[in-house]
């Protein structure tokens, strides 16, 4: 059967890697096709590449660092940040990114996301959703709002309808990100990541408040997440890949143990 | 036998990464559909990832499927990755499309009763081995490659089968026949497993074991 996966995230800003604490303030964490080399050497099984300054800058992805990166890792890897056409996603793909990770401007135009997985395939388009816990109301019932540009605007609207939405639309895979416990290595958004993966038949992925490996384990047999987003535990060499995958995998996790 | 490998590009989209990996285990590696290249190629992997029916139609077009049966036929060593795993076969389900031939088989869609399992079966597993084949040494159990597909090849005759991975069955992950050796998997996305098999590739001498057995393809 699928072994869970352990998902890393590398947030690009220039040649730099940049960690983020609720999306607010960055810190540089070195050279992102270094990193992600260092990360494919410890077992990681997928790597996420934000370009976090194209949303809030408006310039496109560093294609150059796409392509650097993928003549250094074997492993899939996917790309977002900016990501408005696809036009963005091909040139993404063709540089070596598997998949495409779409947000904010699928928000704004929801058709990207069909227009996205026609020209690459479903497999390769992910949708990521940037969540936030509000108030239940009227025209957001699961009291989970969808929000954009970093976590900065809110949308009105409903994070599970959201996701309805983009699986019909052709989203092969959600990446489910809550701003509420991003950067606060409390642990994932379990309630929020189980509801999603409940309701939808395509992969989902926690992602935002990893501290400790078993925050991965309740993401996987609470949340019910096909894979786990870890930035922080890993990046300041708090926790290996191995580390973590050894105590997944003794609690009794499938995961890919041989590399 | 040159060191060079052919790889087949017939707009199929996961060449780069292929030949990325060919690069990183020191392989030359040059991309071509033209039929006059394959024809003089010394070692050929036939990559793919899409559907079947646009694969198909784009091999047929470029004339790589005549070119590719004169080199399985001359006995050139074949890697076949993905769709690449699949159109070798007699069919698809997938458009119900007429395929290659080179091996009896059916590439056949997941049907599976197990409703919580996901279609495409996407991300790594396990991938095991039920006969020996050069290509294959040194794959212990618990080893997993990267796979991102809803349709899986089989081939008429099992002993074309050389591993199997459990998706709620257990499919053929790995198939081959004479000089020609397929993956349902990525090797070029698989790490450094996957890089190991591509390296085994390039010194193989296209070979199987299956050779003694009396196929329907014979």
């Amino acid at each position: 059967m699928l072994s869970k996966r352990l998902i890393t995230c590398l947030d690009v800003r220039d040649r730099n890697l940049a960690k983020s604490i609720k999306f607010a303030n960055t810190k540089d964490i070195g050279d992102p096709v270094e990193k992600a080399r260092q990360y494919y050497e410890d077992g990681v099984d997928e790597i996420v590449f934000y370009d976090i300054t194209a949303s809030r800058e408006n310039r496109g992805i560093i294609i150059d660092i796409v392509e650097e990166v993928a003549s250094q890792i074997f492993i899939p890897f996917s790309v977002g940040g900016g990501i408005r056409s696809v036009e963005d996603a091909t040139r993404l793909r063709l540089a070596g990114a598997e998949k495409i990770n779409i947000n904010s401007a699928a928000v704004l135009r929801k058709e990207l996301i069909s227009e996205i997985a026609h020209a690459i395939g479903s497999q390769s388009t992910i949708l990521s959703m940037d969540i936030k816990q509000v108030e239940k109301t009227a025209a957001i019932p699961s009291g989970y709002e969808i929000v954009i540009n970093g976590g900065a605007t809110p949308t009105g609207i409903d994070g599970l309808e959201w996701a309805k939405q983009g699986e019909e639309l052709g989203a092969g895979e959600f990446v489910v990100n809550s701003i509420d416990a991003d950067g606060t290595k409390e642990g994932y958004e379990l309630n929020l990541t189980r509801l999603i993966a409940d309701m939808v038949s395509i992969p989902v992925i926690a992602s935002g408040g990893a501290g400790n490996p078993e925050h991965l384990y309740e993401a996987y047999a609470e949340g019910h997440a096909d894979g786990a987003v870890v930035a922080s535990i890993t990046h300041y060499g708090e926790y290996s890949c191995r580390e973590i995958k050894d105590y997944l995998h003794g609690r009794g996790i499938k995961m890919r143990m041989n590399y | 036998m040159t060191d060079t490998i052919t790889i087949i590009d017939y707009n199929a989209g996961n060449i780069r990464s292929v030949q990325r990996a060919c690069s990183e285990i020191g392989a030359k590696a040059s991309v071509t559909c033209d039929p006059a290249e394959i024809d003089e190629a010394g070692r050929i992997i036939f990559p793919g990832v899409g559907a079947a029916p646009s694969a198909m139609a784009s091999v047929k077009e470029t004339g790589v499927d005549a070119a590719l049966t004169r080199a399985f036929e001359k006995g050139v060593p074949i890697l076949g990755i993905c769709i690449g795993a699949q159109i070798i076969l007699d069919r698809s389900e997938e458009g119900d499309q007429i395929c290659l031939g080179l091996i009896q088989g059916t590439t056949r869609r997941f049907n599976l009763t197990d409703k919580s399992l996901k279609i495409p079966h996407m991300g790594w597993n396990e991938v095991k081995l039920v006969r020996p084949h050069p290509l294959l040494n040194g794959i212990k159990g618990g080893d997993e490659f990267y796979f991102v597909h809803s349709y899986f090849p089989q081939p008429d005759n099992d002993e074309y089968v050389y591993a199997v991975t459990d998706y709620g069955i257990d499919f053929c992950s790995a198939l081959g026949y004479r000089n020609l050796f397929a993956t349902q998997f990525h090797p070029e996305k698989s790490g450094n497993l996957g890089l190991k098999l591509l390296e085994r590739f390039t010194s193989w001498d296209g070979q199987s074991p299956d050779e003694s057995v009396p196929g329907k393809g014979d």
